[in-house]
């Protein structure tokens, strides 16, 4: 294959407010500058390797659900998205033209989740989402990324979280919420920076915003589990990231200082994040790093650690079982991310009666289509993403079962979009809705 | 004490440092009062009192005389218990308590839905939409974030800035206590409005007048010595940072900087910036610090301005504190709470493998022993000495020059330095809240 012959991301484009203008203000010039400088000074020599190493074998083809999804359509498969865009920046070394970069943002942000899966098919393990997050990190420097993602990533740099929440309303959310779990445990409470607690709990953004039943759930948990646990009350809250998704690690980078450092402040032994894959990646693998930390300054434990932890200790005792059946659904971000995926089957078989695999599972579980970024990128490309789920929804159709354990936001929304659209008549659940149905409360009124 | 003057509002309202660990944040090095050598019990148990629910976390006053608790009574109105009374007056909620520097109690109280600001039990005439980050300086008086009818800015003293805004935050009080900054958004800014967002929508109001210029970010805002001139971080463009006075930027711009801070000797501004993928530190916009560090960031300034220190990375992952640019060749993967004596001359920092190994380092030395947590060293008037409370096993102590207490604590606070090597230590010890004062000598190696 060349990249003479693939014609289909102009075929398939979508128009985007910002893509648009974004293009319209590029130069050849600015572009060969801004590639070389990302492609020398940033990327170096693992890019370069993936570049060298890459034999267009097409094994990871099979691997991703856009191409499984689009009929095999190579243009899809990571080798082809990775030639259509960064394989094509190097060959010219940056000499492209502007429209050129308006396709490679969208297969870049739009086309791709960033999930590695196909890195488990290459027989040389390229990372592909490697790739494409620095094909993504090209066009954030060229001020080419798709609206409704950059606005989120504005929200992060002028609130320090994702959903434009201020202040006050994040602790009233939270005062709203201990008031509203009093009424089931009356002796219970959402500790405000509580120096020297155990642990820190952290949640996206989201959960304040539209999900504040998730913070209900966890302060129930906490309180009836014993655990010596606090919230913050001002900015480092939001565990979240959406400018490591479009690019702008200088902002990621500001982002995950301020919750490391609210960690620090507090003299927590350690930060527990609520069940979202894309804000673990963040804190667990890539924000960290870019500060300079080779790992993360204070431990990191995602709720599905955490949830393992506090049943196997006999912290949560179950007064019942989910018995309807469910299907586990494998956050690429925490199970290939993190290598979760024995104790989120521990969890889920603790709580649930029956539970039906999908096929594949684990490690080569589907993507949910809405990571890496690409639903935040908004209506304009939700038709794609749900055309780039059909593998997943014929995935998820076959289990039989109408009930989904997924303990990660963007794979809540990723999948409902998916029930909907296919008319699977299934539902999701976290792992803390579950715990918080079935545990015993031996404070409640 | 070093006085990079800035007091940014922490999230329980303790004054700190902008951002980061800041050597400016140093408690006082002494308390008027009792140093009269030896033990007293302010409270004989910490228990709840009778008709009490339940207690919250205590807090003792600087100069250990009395302590105080939020409780929640049996009409489940919830008021402060300080020593073994209660105040008079209850309220809905009480958060936020804290001993100011002339020993009034002060907290953030709400009422039928309105939030207003009660000392020593009582609640200021005035109530608002919302307060929070309470925060006071050595002038006693009190200032907080304000919400009013959906308006943003700040209140000293029950009196609202003139002006309120979209949104603020980043609250920063002048280090006499008497002015306020805060960032501002000044213009509204609609759904995914990202144009009018690049375009600027945020400034930096001191005392509640805007700065004329608006920036895409502004982050940190911190006073001068004399408490005049603001400086603060602000982004030009997605990839363009620079400091700003005043609301001047300066000329450079840099691919990112972290926090200003002011040489209380001549008003020049140095912050930590970012140069070819290494950091350094600029004086006025003009590179003082090779970018050469892999990390750069909590700078201070010594009193007399001849010396400039900040925690670095000299290799990645690698962290120290180095001053003037030469780093301590003592290393460690995590370097927190950077504290400088009053001259300037010595600077003390915690470091820690996985937190939960924390060493005290003076002068680039490690003290013996590793602790579970440590927190934030300080210095003796005179320079000579250094104290840091620490936790081991569930039990908390104080270090002197690296030698423990002969006792420890279940709890205990922060110490303080006093006339003639007197160090008060405040803690609570078999139920018991206490105070001692000791001396240099009751701490053994």
């Amino acid at each position: 294959m060349s990249a003479t012959e693939f014609s289909g991301i102009a075929e398939r484009r979508i128009e985007d407010a910002n893509l648009i203008r974004g293009v319209a203000a590029l130069t050849r010039e600015r572009i060969e500058r801004v590639v070389k400088a990302v492609t020398k000074g940033e990327a170096g020599a693992r890019l370069a390797v993936y570049h060298e190493t890459c034999m267009r074998c097409g094994m990871c083809a099979d691997a991703c659900h856009y191409c499984l999804s689009h009929g095999g359509d190579p243009t899809y498969s990571p080798v082809g998205k990775m030639e259509q865009t960064m394989w094509k920046l190097l060959r010219t070394g940056g000499k492209v033209d502007p429209d050129d970069i308006y396709g490679m943002a969208q297969i870049a942000y739009t086309e791709c989740n960033l999930c590695r899966r196909c890195v488990h098919y290459c027989p040389v393990g390229i990372d592909t989402g490697y790739v494409m997050s620095m094909v993504r990190r090209i066009c954030h420097r060229l001020g080419v990324v798709p609206l409704y993602i950059q606005d989120t990533a504005h929200s992060h740099s002028g609130t320090m979280n994702q959903m434009w929440v201020k202040d006050d309303e994040w602790i009233d959310s939270l005062v709203w919420q201990e008031d509203e779990a009093r009424g089931e445990i009356p002796s219970l409470r959402i500790p405000f920076d509580k120096e020297g607690a155990d642990f820190l709990y952290s949640v996206i953004a989201p959960e304040p915003k539209f999900r504040t039943q998730l913070i209900y759930q966890a302060a129930v948990i906490f309180d009836q589990a014993g655990v010596d646990w606090t919230m913050p009350s001002s900015p480092g809250w939001d565990n979240s990231d959406m400018c490591m998704f479009t690019g702008d690690y200088e902002m990621m980078g500001r982002l995950k200082r301020c919750h490391f450092e609210m960690a620090q402040k507090l003299k927590v032994k350690r930060i527990v994040m609520g069940e979202c894959g894309h804000a673990f990646r963040s804190v667990y693998d890539v924000g960290n790093r870019w500060l300079g930390w080779k790992f993360h300054p204070v431990p990191i434990v995602h709720s599905v650690e955490f949830f393992w932890e506090l049943l196997t200790e006999g912290k949560i005792k179950l007064a019942r079982k989910f018995d309807e059946p469910v299907t586990i659904h494998d956050p690429c971000n925490i199970i290939r991310g993190r290598g979760l995926m024995d104790k989120l089957r521990e969890v889920t078989h603790a709580l649930c009666s029956n539970v039906v695999e999908m096929s594949p599972t684990r490690e080569h579980n589907l993507c949910c289509c809405a990571g890496g970024g690409v639903i935040n990128c908004g209506p304009p490309f939700k038709g794609v993403r749900l055309a780039g789920n059909k593998a997943k929804a014929d995935q998820l159709a076959a289990t039989g079962v109408h009930t989904v354990v997924a303990p990660c936001h963007n794979c809540h929304g990723g999948l409902e979009d998916i029930i909907h659209h296919y008319k699977l008549g299934m539902h999701t659940k976290f792992l803390g809705d579950l715990i918080y149905d079935c545990m015993e409360k031996p404070g409640a009124a | 004490m070093s006085t990079s003057a800035a007091t940014r509002l922490a999230p329980s309202g303790l004054p700190e440092t902008p951002f980061a660990a800041n050597a400016a944040a140093a408690p006082p090095h002494s308390t008027p009062g009792d140093w009269e050598p030896g033990r007293r019990v302010i409270a004989p148990s910490l228990a709840p009192l009778p008709g009490h629910q339940w207690q919250e976390e205590p807090h003792m006053s600087p100069d250990g005389m009395h302590v105080a608790a939020v409780v929640r009574q049996e009409d489940d109105s919830f008021t402060m218990r300080v020593d073994d009374g209660v105040w008079d007056a209850s309220f809905d909620k009480v958060w936020s308590p804290r001993f100011l520097a002339d020993g009034r109690l002060a907290a953030i109280v709400q009422q039928d839905g309105e939030w207003t600001v009660a000392v020593d039990g009582e609640a200021w005439p005035e109530t608002y939409g919302f307060i929070w980050s309470l925060c006071s300086g050595p002038a006693g008086r009190l200032a907080a974030a304000v919400q009013q009818d959906t308006r943003y800015g700040m209140i000293m003293d029950g009196e609202v800035w003139e002006t309120l805004y979209e949104n603020a935050n980043n609250f920063a009080l002048s280090p006499d206590g008497r002015r306020t900054a805060a960032v501002v958004q000044t213009v509204p800014l609609g759904q995914a409005d990202i144009e009018t967002f690049m375009r600027g929508v945020y400034s930096v109001a001191v005392d509640g007048e805007a700065w004329e210029q608006n920036f895409m970010n502004v982050w940190t805002p911190v006073f001068d010595n004399r408490n005049d001139r603001v400086a603060a971080q602000v982004r030009l463009s997605h990839a363009e940072y620079t400091v700003a006075v005043n609301g001047a930027p300066w000329p450079a711009t840099f691919p990112c900087v972290w926090e200003p801070c002011f040489d209380p000797a001549t008003g020049a501004v140095a912050a930590p910036v970012r140069k070819e993928g290494r950091w350094g530190m600029a004086l006025d916009g003009t590179l003082l610090w090779d970018a050469r560090f892999f990390q750069c960031w909590s700078p201070a300034w010594s009193r007399d301005g001849r010396h400039l220190w900040a925690i670095v990375a000299p290799q990645y992952g690698r962290f120290t504190v180095a001053r003037d640019a030469a780093p301590w060749s003592f290393t460690a993967p995590v370097v927190t709470d950077l504290v400088l004596s009053s001259d300037g001359t010595r600077a003390a920092a915690l470091v820690s493998n996985d937190n939960s190994d924390w060493q005290v380092v003076v002068d680039g030395v490690p003290w013996p022993g590793r602790w579970e947590m440590a927190w934030r060293p300080v210095f003796s008037p005179c320079g000579q000495h250094v104290a840091v409370r620490v936790r081991d096993r569930a039990r908390e102590t104080v270090l002197v020059d690296g030698k423990p207490w002969r006792d420890a604590f279940t709890t205990a606070w922060d110490p303080t330095f006093g006339p003639g090597g007197a160090v008060l230590l405040r803690g609570v010890r078999d139920g018991a809240c206490e105070r001692w004062v000791a001396t240099i000598d009751d701490f053994k190696a």
